[in-house]
């Protein structure tokens, strides 16, 4: 609903704003091991989204009565920098991030083997740098790897990644733009091995064929970000091996 | 009876009846527990109803303010949901600020109003970008038995139906209430459908203790036309497709029967 003119977010060719396809995600970039203190950390780039995520534990619970006798108790916090939308946002934690915290730490929380961990805490802390649309699907990508980062067991990585429909058409991994100005937007968190989805979101107006549609075109685009997320995972390993083999040969 | 959690052998009764389609208290998976409407409980409030859910009992109250619109949408009045677990209502909850389960509850509710479009929000501007009517849904939950989604929204649903806008005229910028009354212009009709996972089976309408052993909860928000306005998934477990496919289907009929409970022709 705007009431200024609106430019088309879909041209005549299906190409968007930013020229993409309706099917293509926005470019991505990941980095795993980032941060010096956390046990576990990561850094996304999803068009212009960029987010942090840490992990630190398994640790000691603070306050020690929230300890679950049979699993380390896993927190989350996803926060927005004051800094990271248009206009400056209270650093106060709004209503949208309380629920966006909830909903992130179950989309987590299948894939982690807090069994293993009783009587401890995993803290999980995911902070958006700059904000333009899918965050809480970058949110759960990116600390899905601070999680395996900080070597936690897991059945899975977590991948997220958004559909939803603009200007009729069904689309894959919307900006803000896309979602303030479309019809719908439906986040959706996947793992992959399991065919298990832990997230799923949607506001807007949908028939159930456009949301079978929409669930599938989001699956797709988990399965593309997965691929993203193994390499970048694996690329901090890769590093540390040929640290390894130069040491080895000045020796 | 203030024991929080169902016994061991029980929980594993009802996981076990579940495998097989059947249910601890005699419903089949998609039954709803016996659902009571009443309207217009509360007179100072622009709108009421009250809806027991089997043991659950919600409360919703609508009050209509003058206030300021969004900068975004400066001809359109503001919708605001807020929920409260009310300590009466369960052992398990505190007073206090709202927690994260009040937020969510608040804002499922308030995603299937919005996103249906049921309030015909541009009728409720007085002068744009100044001042316009600020619908406040306040839901309060008297009885936790389980399935306080539903609950609410259906509640919120009706109350917003049972909602008279006062007449009003406008005298040097400001509001002055004449009396009479108008009913509140609704266009669409949400109505909030949850599903459990236990036992990798699907069930509607969990009460208390089905919630307790759940892995995981589906909400979907059916309009008036058979769409799909709102989803909120909950819990620790997740969903196979193949799972959210047949939610989906048996969300839409559901959400017919409830409405015609609510919405009388």
């Amino acid at each position: 609903m705007s009431q200024k003119k609106q430019e088309k977010l879909i041209d005549e060719k299906g190409i968007r704003l930013d020229g993409r396809k309706a099917n293509e995600l926005r470019p991505l970039k990941i980095e795993v091991g980032i941060l010096g203190n956390a046990d576990g950390s990561a850094y996304i780039e999803q068009g212009k989204n960029k987010i942090l995520a840490a992990v630190y534990g398994p640790r000691e619970v603070h306050p020690k009565h929230l300890a679950l006798p049979d699993r380390a108790l896993l927190r989350c916090r996803y926060h927005m920098a004051p800094f990271s939308v248009q206009e400056r946002k209270s650093p106060a934690p709004s209503r949208r991030e309380v629920e966006l915290s909830k909903v992130l730490r179950e989309a987590l929380e299948p894939s982690v083997f807090t069994e293993y961990y009783p009587r401890t805490s995993i803290d999980l802390f995911i902070e958006v740098l700059q904000a333009d649309g899918g965050t809480r699907c970058a949110g759960i990508t990116v600390a899905s790897l601070a999680l395996a980062d900080a070597g936690i067991p897991m059945r899975d990585l977590v991948t997220a990644c958004a559909a939803g429909k603009v200007e009729g058409q069904i689309v894959l991994d919307l900006t803000d733009a896309e979602d303030k100005g479309g019809e719908a937007d439906m986040p959706l968190a996947y793992m992959l091995n399991a065919n298990a989805i832990t997230l799923l979101q949607m506001d807007g107006l949908l028939t159930s064929e456009e949301f079978e549609q929409m669930v599938n075109l989001a699956v797709e685009g988990c399965k593309q970000v997965y691929q993203v997320q193994k390499e970048a995972l694996k690329a901090k390993y890769m590093a540390a091996k040929e640290v390894v083999k130069e040491e080895v040969t000045e020796e | 009876m203030s024991s929080i959690m169902a016994s061991r052998i029980r929980q594993k009764r009802i996981a076990q009846l579940i495998a097989h389609g059947k249910r601890l208290d005699e419903r089949g998976p998609n039954d709803y527990r016996e659902i009571h409407i009443e309207t217009g409980l509360i007179e100072r409030a622009e709108g009421s109803a009250r809806v027991r859910l089997g043991k659950t009992e919600v409360l919703v109250g609508i009050k209509i303010e003058a206030g300021e619109p969004f900068p975004d949408v400066p001809n359109e009045g503001v919708l605001t949901v807020n929920a409260e677990l009310v300590p009466l209502a369960s052992p398990t909850f505190e007073a206090g600020p709202p927690d994260e389960n009040s937020i969510e509850l608040a804002r499922i509710v308030d995603r299937g109003i919005r996103e249906s479009k049921a309030i015909a929000l541009e009728t409720l501007c007085v002068e744009p970008g100044k001042k316009v009517f600020v619908v406040f849904v306040d839901v309060y939950v008297l009885n936790h038995d389980g399935n306080l989604i539903d609950a609410s929204a259906l509640a919120s649903l009706a109350a917003l139906l049972n909602t008279k806008m006062f007449n009003y005229e406008v005298k040097e910028g400001e509001v002055k209430i004449k009396p009479g009354y108008t009913p509140l212009p609704l266009r669409n009709h949400p109505v909030a459908v949850t599903f459990a996972k236990i036992n990798d089976k699907l069930i509607v309408d969990p009460w208390l203790e089905e919630e307790q052993i759940m892995d995981a909860r589906l909400t979907m928000t059916a309009d008036k036309d058979g769409k799909i306005c709102a989803l909120q998934k909950g819990g620790y477990g997740y969903f196979t497709t193949q799972q959210i496919f047949e939610a989906a289907k048996i969300a839409l009929e559901k959400a017919e029967e409830l409405r015609k409970l609510v919405v009388k022709e």
